[in-house]
């Protein structure tokens, strides 16, 4: 029994690599868990857990600080519309009354179709484009009723699959390090010169790091 | 059908000032390694490489390159505080834009990661870090995945991993995202979640995780604009860097103008020169306010700034004047209030930014901020008590005791206090809650006691046509 597929496991344990300590892979592995079911399931907590050599308690303590992590389902489209002074300047008060109504939930709320989940969000970084909104963290700007509308239409339709994925991948890119090309983490502890560029210099006498 | 497109670079202004970090945004395929390096990219690096990275380093610290995430500290001064002798070293970049009206990491890791990579490599052999963790804020995925193939790419080519152009100079870049939390951009914090914890700050001194930082080890956090600036400043000198802005601000720097201007854009301006009154009206910026109305109010360094007024439009963006004067740069972010706005609801957005992120970890911040947040939307729904006001203030000495940073007010012959505060709190989100709410009480007294005043709660009710920009509404519902 688990939670991981096999590719995903084999990613994790890939990503696990990468640290000093293992510890840290630990958001980046909720990540993968997210974009597997989209949402962060006990069951996958408990995996993260093994992997990453630490009790479940630990990784739900870390998990439940994240606001991007969901302990529940959610919709399949995440529709976060920013209220921070920027947007809000620029009529994201009655953006959000908008959706509201176009979608029938409160902020917060899920359609019962399982489709739309409306959230308030904080600053997105896209201030100068207000009222913006981010869905699946992929952003539309200055959001109008009308573009709001056709937004949730093409969204229905299956008009953006191509461009935003369903709720919990976020980047579709990932990063690989060739097997050949990677100098490879060692736990801190097993480290205790300079690296070698730096000692090459200093033994030159250019410097003193 | 989708009828949406997608901007290259939404938001960004190219203008006739120098241009550092933006230089190649205008190629609608600036993020590709072909493109970088048809225009100068890695010869940073190739200049590094062949000096000693004891050389690299004073050439960063005579450029007075200014750390661009909101502390406005010296890079190459940084960089000198890790202690000799103690290895490894790390390199962590903070690409956790979330500071209220920021936004020009974001457009750097979208349009140029490879500048940011150059960067890391470049503050990596100066150093002496042997790996590089680059943390890109969690919500923003086009950014992860343009600096993931970047990575990719430059793996690929030889610019990243092991024997760096044929050099003994090997180093990992490795990418990471956050999972949404605004703390997480103070250095301590990002350290925390980097090391696989709650992003909660740690607790001072050490002041720099350049003594104690990712596993206890020595660490340079540096913020992405920051590291952008190296591969220019090794390409041309740092005489070339200087030769722009100001002696004790060379250099551009990004800053994003939103709100109520005619072109809210992200201009790269000249450091040290540009005032806010050309920024906010000149014709190569955001051209003025919309017709018929006037400017009321502005923060000027990102939402944890105390407000200026049209009084200090005069001031440049530079530390030295801007402080004296009652508030900070921060992180290259100004919005913009015309005088449609209510005062009190736009405090309002902001307080509810730094209650809602608060960590929980230092009780004046925890219990402050939600009380400064519960406090003021009642005095924004009209009911609220006189009071209240008193409240407000006293929540607000708790996290930040003595006088709080203010900017003068000339008709009432109110003299500036200048920056900065004091604070009970380990990091600034504390201080940050309250400021809004301080320089809108203090600038706008009357909007806050008409708000009080007896009834004031009937006059707050639904109006047939709101007034526009009201953002009454959004304060009382989110």
């Amino acid at each position: 029994m688990s939670f991981f597929t096999e590719e995903n496991r084999s990613l994790a344990r890939e990503i696990i690599g990468r640290y000093p300590k293992r510890r840290s892979a630990m958001i980046p592995l909720l990540h993968v868990a997210q974009a597997q079911a989209g949402w962060v399931s006990e069951e996958a907590m408990v995996e993260i857990a093994e992997l990453v050599d630490t009790t479940p308690a630990e990784v739900l303590g870390t998990c439940s600080f994240y606001e991007m992590f969901k302990r529940a389902p959610v919709g399949t489209y995440l529709v976060n519309i920013c209220a921070t002074m920027s947007c809000a300047l620029a009529g994201a008060a009655e953006l959000m009354e908008h959706a509201e109504e176009r979608l029938g939930v409160r902020a917060g709320g899920t359609t019962p179709d399982g489709l739309f989940t409306l959230a308030s969000a904080e600053c997105q970084a896209a201030c100068t484009e207000a009222p913006c909104l981010q869905v699946n963290y992929r952003y539309r700007y200055r959001v109008d009723a009308d573009g709001f509308d056709q937004l949730v239409d093409d969204l229905a339709a299956g008009a953006l699959d191509d461009e935003i994925p369903p709720h919990g991948v976020t980047a579709r890119v990932r990063q690989h390090i060739p097997a050949g090309r990677a100098v490879g983490a060692v736990p801190p502890e097993a480290v205790t010169e300079p690296p070698v560029w730096i000692s090459a210099a200093v033994g030159n006498g250019a410097g003193s790091a | 059908m989708a009828s949406y497109t997608i901007p290259h670079a939404p938001g960004f202004v190219a203008n006739d000032a120098p241009r550092i970090v933006t230089e190649r945004f205008d190629h609608p395929d600036s993020y590709t390694l072909e493109r970088y390096l048809a225009t100068g990219g890695y010869e940073g690096l190739r200049a590094a490489l062949e000096r000693t990275p004891e050389e690299v380093h004073g050439e960063v610290r005579s450029a007075t390159l200014l750390g661009r995430g909101g502390a406005g500290f010296p890079a190459g001064v940084k960089w000198g505080f890790c202690p000799p002798g103690v290895w490894p070293r790390y390199l962590v970049v903070n690409g956790d834009e979330s500071e209220p009206g920021t936004y020009k990491d974001r457009l750097l890791m979208e349009l140029d990661p490879h500048q940011l990579i150059e960067g890391c490599l470049i503050a990596c052999y100066a150093v002496g870090l042997s790996q590089c963790f680059l943390y890109i804020r969690g919500e923003m995925a086009v950014a992860q995945e343009r600096v993931a193939q970047a990575l990719n790419e430059a793996y690929e080519a030889g610019w990243v991993g092991r024997n760096i152009c044929g050099t003994d100079f090997s180093v990992d870049i490795v990418l990471h995202w956050g999972a949404g939390a605004y703390v997480v951009g103070e250095e301590t914090a990002l350290i925390e979640s980097l090391e696989g914890n709650r992003g909660m700050p740690r607790l001072k001194p050490p002041y720099f995780p350049a003594a104690i930082g990712l596993y206890g080890q020595p660490t340079i956090v540096n913020n992405v604009e920051t590291l952008a600036n190296l591969p220019w400043i090794l390409r041309h000198g740092a005489e070339a860097f200087t030769a722009i802005g100001t002696p004790t601000s060379p250099g551009t720097r990004m800053v994003a103008v939103s709100g109520h201007v005619r072109r809210p854009g992200v201009y790269e301006i000249t450091n040290g020169t540009t005032t806010f009154r050309d920024l906010i009206y000149g014709d190569d910026y955001c051209g003025g306010m919309h017709p018929g109305r006037e400017l009321k109010a502005f923060v000027p360094g990102g939402g944890s700034a105390p407000w200026f007024t049209p009084a200090q439009l005069d001031l440049p963006f530079e530390a030295s004047e801007v402080g004296p004067q009652g508030s900070m740069l921060g992180s290259g972010a100004v919005m913009v209030m015309d005088d449609t706005t209510d005062i009190p609801a736009a405090a309002l957005t902001l307080t509810k930014f730094y209650a809602h992120e608060s960590c929980g970890k230092c009780v004046p911040c925890r219990e402050g901020a939600t009380w400064l947040e519960r406090v003021l939307r009642r005095v924004c729904d009209g009911t609220g008590t006189p009071r209240d006001l008193d409240v407000l203030f006293e929540v607000g000495a708790s996290i930040c005791p003595g006088d709080f940073p203010h900017a003068a007010v000339p008709e009432r012959g109110l003299e500036p206090k200048p920056f900065p505060y004091q604070m009970t709190t380990i990091c600034f989100v504390g201080p940050s809650a309250f400021a809004p709410v301080h320089s809108a009480m203090t600038l706008f007294p009357e909007e806050f006691e008409a708000r009080v005043a007896p009834n004031a709660h009937l006059d707050a009710g639904p109006s047939d046509s709101p007034a526009p920009n009201s953002i009454s509404e959004v304060a009382i519902r989110v």
